[in-house]
């Protein structure tokens, strides 16, 4: 449905796109995660038609869209954005925001249409109140309606969650995918939050000064970075030196951990190995022990942050019945079925990020 | 808390209040008074030459005012919206010269465009030659008075659309026109669908300052010989020696100004809108073919609405210096010097004095008699020249029956500054007002409860205080005021002492006479002066 190849752009000449490529299948939830000031925005922008491309193209259903010396207008794509900023028209009422983009249709099948897109973002009621009478969640649902209510062939939204809280993120997020599948709708949805990415998207990408650094299902960007910074972004975690010692083995200072490896390396080998959270597991019965030095209480489980006693840091993920204070000592396993490895970076890097 | 409390309670203490209310009083009335005066002739007997007036001469007064308003309301509209427009939302070659350039007509008053025009276009002039040398003896296509008025006035008026619609466009940003373009609005719809609904509140803004002022205009319209209220007022009592019909006159014109302001309130809009979103500066990218095109639209107008008209000056200026300056020149530099520096002085210091009272009082009351103060800024000159002169010369004549019998002095209040003052006083206030007001504002209460707390109060907190915080704000309004005294038209002609000819008097005298090339340098020298305001007004907007 979407495809990007090798799609360079820029600001004068400030670079802002790499040699970005990836396709979306129609009816699929694309996501491009990257931290603010990666491009994203350019990149949305660039397919919607607001920026030119200088090099590489863009071709949406078998149509090219933009290349270095071809530039379908914008208002000539079919393709609906939601801005970052919502960007809805604070001189109309919601209802005619929706209304907005359903140009050329008849009155009463416009009024119809506008209601019922309305009414599938539960704002039924408010379609008479103005954008500033409505709260940031409000604006931003009549935002998707206005963008999703003329069915365009492809769907685009710049950060739609980052005014919200996180409660909300999760099940709007969970909602705008029925939706978004319901309507057999594709999508490309811009995000610097990971977990987006986790709840919409069946493919996502990470995008890192203009490039992007992987185009894969989330579960993979999770388990299987194909780069350093992927396995950095998505996710929390800690690197720890170690060597290689068989095809499945790393040994680091608390043992061996095994699992299948992102990489094949040989024996020998002086690694890298990322830990997750989820890969310390709290066992009161193991002869491995650490100090707690941070807690956060997350709800269902608590993040400790953990140290070893040569000084290096740990995150675990712990069921959060297991309240334990700081300063004290707890034992711990290491269950890594994925491991993520990479060649030994020097100098070490910092231990906890996240 | 005691000792806040009574710092509270020592603050405006009941005998040090009435002195600075009565200041609040006094100005309001003074504005009010000639609108009163106005309306008492609704009721007293009309002069014999009312019924003349009334027959002949007030619907077409009527009829010219209608159309000259709508005419101006129209060619600003377009002028001001599409300039701001492209200065504002789009890039092409000039853009950053033509963002403070195209304000340059405001220092042109209508009355000295107009006769650079008159004098271009009349037929002995340049353009009527080089048609006859090309077409012989067909018809020169003439715009007639009325053309000619609404040319003239929308190429001065147009910077004020154009200055408040631009602030409107710059912080909208473009982000409503892609959303409309993602939906498949064609540029150009997108614009008119979008863009400009979202600018109406300033347009309208703008569009009201515009029709004021072209209500209020002698100048231009006295030039062209199109009768309008201002100069059927000035007929009235110059002409015709009826002060009764003039007022009866200025009546139907000071119902005109509020229809206008009501309209402005009923089509404002409730809402101030707020841009949608994040509004990053990003201008459209025009194609070269129509980046060009701009630039000479820009130019043109430009060029038309200064460039053309001040070389014309100037070179008549050169030409007429040795022949024209001499030591009358002096005379008439010194009066007007005299008459704005006095007025500017005097309508400032009113100005702080009325907005430092109110801060201290802001009683619902108080602030409804300084809107009233401000109000007479929508009152066209001629009006208050007649609404005071009536007043001021039915006092000295009450002064003379209990004084001039005994002393055999004869008191003639009208013939001195009086009149004139106030009625400066009535018209720009709120010119002063403006900027002191806004100045004020910025100034957060603690610094003046600070000062009382340290014993500073009355005058000394208003000179050691008030006075320094505000002195770049009452810099700019004696500039403006300083400015708009001289370009002032019906108000100095009419009621200036006898003698007391000023430079834009001296333009009016010679272009009724027809002596364009004479009128060239008074003319000059306002147009020089008017331009501070500008450069003050585009520097602050940069």
């Amino acid at each position: 449905m979407l495809m990007l190849s090798h799609v360079a752009c820029a600001y004068g000449a400030e670079p802002v796109l790499n040699d970005v490529s990836f396709e979306l299948e129609r009816a699929h939830i694309g996501c491009i995660l990257g931290p603010s000031g990666c491009g994203k925005t350019t990149l949305l922008r660039c397919i919607a038609g607001f920026e030119r491309v200088t090099r590489g193209e863009i071709v949406a259903a078998g149509v090219s869209l933009s290349s270095a010396d071809r530039h379908v207008p914008a208002e000539q794509r079919r393709i609906g954005m939601v801005f970052q900023d919502y960007a809805l028209l604070p001189h109309l009422t919601a209802m005619k925001n929706v209304e907005f983009g359903l140009r050329g249709m008849p009155s009463a099948d416009r009024k119809a249409r506008a209601m019922q897109f309305l009414e599938q973002v539960g704002l039924k009621d408010f379609a008479r109140r103005f954008p500033h009478e409505l709260s940031g969640g409000q604006q931003q649902r009549v935002a998707i309606a206005r963008a999703m209510a003329p069915r365009p062939d492809l769907l685009l939204m710049d950060e739609p969650f980052s005014n919200l809280d996180a409660g909300l993120r999760q099940s709007l997020g969970q909602e705008m995918r029925e939706l978004l599948k319901s309507l057999g709708a594709t999508a490309l949805i811009a995000t610097h939050d990971h977990h987006d990415a986790f709840s919409m998207a069946d493919d996502a990408g990470v995008l890192h000064h203009g490039r992007l650094l992987q185009w894969d299902t989330s579960y993979r960007l999770y388990h299987r970075p194909a780069d350093r910074f992927v396995a950095d972004f998505v996710g929390k975690g800690v690197w720890m030196p170690g060597r290689v010692s068989a095809a499945d083995t790393v040994e680091i200072e608390t043992g061996s951990a095994t699992g299948s490896m992102t990489a094949s390396f040989p024996v020998g080998a002086e690694v890298d190995l990322l830990l997750r959270p989820d890969d310390v597991v709290h066992d009161d019965d193991s002869p491995l022990t650490a100090e707690v030095v941070q807690k956060l209480f997350k709800g269902s489980e608590f993040l400790y942050e953990l140290r070893l006693p040569s000084g290096a840091r740990l995150l675990s993920s712990v069921p959060s019945h297991h309240n334990h204070a700081v300063g004290e000592s707890i034992g711990i396993r290491l269950e890594t079925a994925h491991m993520v490895v990479f060649p030994r970076l020097d100098p070490h890097p910092s231990p906890i990020r996240g | 808390m005691q000792l806040a409390d009574a710092a509270r309670s020592g603050r405006p203490s009941r005998a040090g209040a009435a002195g600075p209310g009565l200041i609040v009083w006094l100005v309001a009335l003074v504005a009010a008074l000639p609108l009163l005066v106005a309306l008492s002739s609704f009721f007293s007997a009309s002069e014999g030459v009312w019924p003349h007036l009334a027959r002949y001469v007030l619907p077409e007064a009527l009829v010219n005012t209608v159309w000259l308003v709508a005419g101006v309301a129209l060619c600003t509209a377009i002028l001001g919206v599409s300039l701001a427009w492209f200065v504002a939302s789009c890039e092409f070659p000039g853009r950053r010269f033509f963002n403070w350039a195209l304000l340059l007509p405001m220092a042109m008053p209508g009355y000295v465009l107009g006769f650079a025009f008159a004098a271009l276009f009349e037929f002995t002039g340049p353009v009527q030659g080089a048609w006859r040398d090309l077409f012989g003896a067909a018809r020169f296509p003439d715009l007639g008075p009325r053309g000619a008025s609404v040319a003239t006035l929308s190429l001065v008026l147009y910077p004020y659309v154009y200055l408040i619609v631009r602030e409107a466009f710059a912080s909208q940003g473009i982000r409503g026109m892609e959303v409309a373009r993602g939906f498949g609005y064609p540029p150009v719809q997108a614009f008119f669908k979008v863009s400009l609904p979202m600018a109406r509140p300033w347009l309208v803004a703008g569009l009201s300052l515009a029709v004021m002022e072209c209500l209020a205009d002698f100048g231009t319209v006295k030039l062209f010989n199109y009768t309008t209220f201002t100069t059927a007022i000035y007929r009235a009592w110059y002409g015709l020696f009826s002060l009764q019909s003039a007022l009866q006159l200025s009546l139907v014109l000071v119902g005109l100004v509020l229809t206008a302001l009501l309209l402005e309130r009923r089509f404002r809009g409730k809402s101030r809108y707020t841009p949608p979103g994040n509004t990053r500066q990003r201008r459209i990218a025009l194609p070269p073919g129509k980046a060009a095109a701009v630039t000479f639209y820009c130019t043109a107008i430009l060029v038309i609405a200064f460039g053309l008209p001040v070389s014309l000056i100037v070179v008549w200026s050169l030409e007429n210096f040795a022949a024209e300056f001499d030591t009358g020149y002096w005379q008439l530099a010194a009066n007007t010097l005299m008459l704005s520096t006095g007025a500017a002085l005097m309508i400032t210091t009113v100005a702080i004095l009325l907005s430092v009272t109110v801060r201290r009082a802001p009683s619902s009351v108080n602030r409804s008699l300084s809107r009233i103060a401000t109000l007479g800024y929508a009152i066209p000159g001629t009006v208050l020249a007649v609404g005071f002169f009536v007043p001021v010369a039915w006092l000295s004549r009450v002064l003379n029956q209990y004084l001039g019998s005994e002393t055999g002095h004869v008191v003639a209040l009208q013939s001195g500054l009086a009149v004139i003052f106030l009625a400066y006083l009535a018209r720009y206030l709120a010119v002063a007002h403006g900027p002191v007001e806004s100045a004020l504002q910025r100034i957060r209460p603690d610094v003046e409860e600070a000062a009382r707390g340290m014993g500073v109060s009355g005058l000394r907190l208003l000179g050691r205080v008030h006075l320094p915080i505000l002195r770049p704000a009452i810099f700019t309004a004696l500039l403006l005021v300083f400015v708009d005294i001289m370009k002032e038209l019906p108000i100095t002609l009419m009621t200036r002492p006898f003698g007391w000819d000023t430079l834009a008097v001296k333009v009016f005298q010679l272009t009724t006479e027809g002596e364009w090339h004479r009128a060239a340098l008074p003319a000059l020298a306002i147009v020089v002066v008017g331009l501070l305001p500008v450069i003050l007004l585009s520097r602050q907007r940069r």
